[in-house]
């Protein structure tokens, strides 16, 4: 088991003919994902070829789904497409949808979460994230498959090189899932959500959450933590040093007044029992003593 | 990016919420002129920050003559309030207010929705308000494809127990509001106050608008709104080279790939600062995936052109980036400043992890570049950048 993302996957590739999308593309075949198809509809009926694996191209998400039952679809398309791309999936039932695209509009977000809502047959992962992997069995989006392999901890996090730097530091251990949601101020997946399913999932011994300021998902997570969650978690929140009003990089990383401080979450997060780094290398030190511990 | 009162009121006007004549002045004449040209008994002149508590400071006064406007405009023009100096004033016709109410709408992050916050006390500090007296702040989560049309802004209404009167004219300036939410892709519209005039007109008095970045590829307009005096000049060389740097008040140079791992190394730095007599960062500079020589070079002169900066820390965990290429990028980052004739002339801690790392440090190794030294690892990387920047100091 793993979350979110199995061995039986079926991937399909929204943007998969751009610059971006053929790299990316290449790179998750080559670390065992199953790519059933690309959708461009001025390239529908042709095929690209991935190192001898061909890869048919559609005219839709629906017309892609009917023919190849895919089940996970990775957009790579720029910004100002992604929300026809986004709805596009979401009106073809996609269960998953994962958005690796950056600079996407918060009302382009919003408006898509609000839509996939409503319809109730799809999660949205990001905008603006790595993706998600899960070692051995399938890789969707821009994490390096080569960073760790299998094992009992799971990872959800906002940022996509803090993911990587932690899975480095405890690639000794490995990963049954490692979730990127992404550092927009309106993501379709929530810390929460990944706890949930991490909670749920058989193979996952302890959780690593990876926050950073802004918002109040933290210690929304905090109190979820305290009240649902009975496996370990341990956290690490970045931004401690960050100014008031000034934007970090990710469109949802900002201080605002006395909102989304790195300083509150990381209290919510110890309150609710959970171990709270202050590098993201003590913060794998803690973990390596709770899967010692277990 | 946040608006100044003036342009938020210039965007209320172009979608028809019913605002005062206005006029921007950035000296005492153009302000007294102003005031000649609006007219009227009275007139308003306005501090143009983009913070709270301008009245309080001194930066909203009355003016009965065009002299009187142009005194205040050369007592407020240079002012100082909450640490934003003040550039410019408008200059607006005086009001005949009856009642002061409030309406906001923004992005709630935590429900994923937006949400509308009206009351019938305006005037004051809305978060004060919110927390002295929350009951008298009506919340109304509005969905993000319905938006607020005529009943949801019936709902506004009543919910926050606006006066009979003013209720039809609140809900059309509601209405007009949203549109300006929308149509421009905002983040906030908040009007406080926005206020029944003795003759029952609804007006919006003031206006705080924030817009959102991303969404500037539809809006050909908004790069006219952003306010370059305000932003360190070392913020703006940056984003002239499409840098994303943000200045801050330390001495250790920062540079790393991935908006979470450079915010992370900021406070690893302070974090181990503390053992050196409080050294901290002194920036945060993300350059993203690829580094190349040319962004190596661009963000290394960045960050020495920084009188504070004593040490540079480079940190970079190669994802899907090489840390070969990122080592490449750093001896011909060297040899490019050379050329310029912009010496490196402080030391520069790297630590390459991930993809290729051992490749990277070799390739450093070999090039034994002058002031650069090599860390095994973040934290210890961390440690020695602060040390040699107390060392420094």
């Amino acid at each position: 088991m793993a979350i979110f993302l199995t061995e039986n996957s079926r991937v399909l590739v929204q943007g998969m003919t751009g610059s971006e999308g053929m790299k990316h593309t290449e790179r998750m075949l080559r670390s065992g994902t199953k790519i059933v198809g690309g959708v461009n509809p001025r390239k529908a009926g042709t095929t690209v070829g991935f190192d001898g694996i061909e890869v048919p191209v559609f005219g839709s998400v629906s017309s892609a789904v009917d023919a190849t039952g895919a089940d996970v679809s990775v957009v790579f398309v720029p910004a100002r497409f992604t929300k026809d791309a986004v709805y596009e999936a979401i009106d073809a039932k996609m269960p998953l949808v994962v958005v690796i695209t950056e600079g996407v509009a918060v009302h382009d977000s919003a408006s898509w979460f609000q839509f996939a809502q409503n319809a109730g047959t799809t999660r949205i992962i990001g905008p603006n994230c790595p993706g998600l992997i899960s070692p051995g069995k399938s890789n969707v989006g821009i994490i390096p498959a080569d960073i760790a392999g299998a094992g009992p901890i799971g990872l959800v996090s906002k940022s996509g090189t803090l993911t990587y730097q932690m899975m480095y530091e405890l690639r000794d251990i490995g990963f049954s899932s490692g979730v990127g949601i992404g550092g927009d101020p309106v993501i379709g997946t929530t810390h929460i959500d990944a706890l949930a399913a991490f909670e749920a999932d058989p193979e996952t011994k302890a959780v690593v959450m990876i926050g950073e300021i802004g918002g109040d998902a933290e210690e929304r997570a905090a109190a979820y933590i305290k009240e649902h969650v009975t496996k370990p978690v341990v956290g690490y929140v970045a931004g401690f040093t960050a100014p008031e009003g000034k934007t970090m990089g990710h469109a949802g990383a900002i201080v605002s007044g006395s909102a989304g401080t790195a300083q509150a979450k990381k209290e919510a997060l110890e309150a609710a029992g959970v171990r709270v780094g202050r590098t993201p290398s003590e913060t794998a030190q803690l973990m390596r003593e709770v899967i010692q511990g277990l | 990016m946040d608006l100044f009162e003036y342009q938020a009121r210039d965007l209320f006007a172009a979608h028809g919420v019913p605002v005062l004549d206005a006029i921007v002045a950035s000296t005492p004449e153009e302000a007294g002129a102003a005031a000649e040209k609006i007219g009227g008994a009275v007139v308003v002149v306005k501090a143009q920050v983009k913070t709270g508590g301008r009245g309080k400071a001194g930066g909203v006064k009355l003016a009965r003559s065009p002299q009187e406007a142009a005194d205040h405009a050369a007592n407020m023009l240079g002012m100082v309030i909450n640490g934003h100096t003040v550039r410019q004033v408008m200059v607006t016709q005086g009001a005949d207010i009856a009642e002061e109410y409030y309406f906001g709408v923004l992005l709630d992050r935590s429900n994923r929705t937006f949400l509308a916050m009206a009351s019938r006390e305006g005037g004051m500090e809305i978060e004060q308000l919110a927390v002295e007296r929350p009951e008298a702040l009506a919340r109304i989560p509005v969905d993000a494809l319905d938006g607020i049309d005529a009943a949801k802004a019936a709902e506004i209404v009543t919910a926050a127990r606006f006066p009979e009167d003013v209720a039809e004219g609140v809900s059309a300036v509601i209405s007009q509001l949203w549109d300006v939410f929308v149509a421009e892709d905002a983040t906030l519209v908040e009007v406080n106050p926005l206020v029944k005039t003795g003759d029952g007109a609804i007006l919006a008095l003031d206006g705080k608008v924030t817009l959102d970045d991303n969404a500037s590829f539809r809006h050909a307009g908004h790069a006219e709104l952003v306010d370059h005096s305000a932003t360190d000049p070392l913020e703006i060389l940056a984003r002239e080279r499409h840098l994303n740097y943000v200045k801050l008040d330390g001495t250790v140079g920062i540079i790393g790939n991935g908006a979470g791992l450079v915010m992370s190394t900021l406070d690893v730095v302070a974090y181990a600062g503390e053992q050196f007599g409080g050294v901290h960062p002194a920036n945060f500079l993300d350059i993203g995936g690829g580094a190349s020589a040319e962004v190596m070079a661009n963000g290394l002169a960045i960050i020495l052109s920084d009188p504070q900066v004593k040490s540079v820390f480079v940190n970079v965990f190669g994802g899907i980036t090489a840390c070969d290429a990122v080592a490449n990028g750093i001896v011909q980052a060297f040899a490019l400043l050379a050329e310029r004739g912009e010496e490196i002339t402080h030391p520069l801690v790297v630590r390459l992890d991930g993809n290729n790392a051992e490749l990277g440090r070799q390739i450093l190794r070999d090039a034994a570049l002058p002031l650069l030294e090599q860390a095994d690892t973040m934290d210890g990387a961390a440690r020695r950048a602060a040390e040699l920047a107390a060392r420094e100091a």
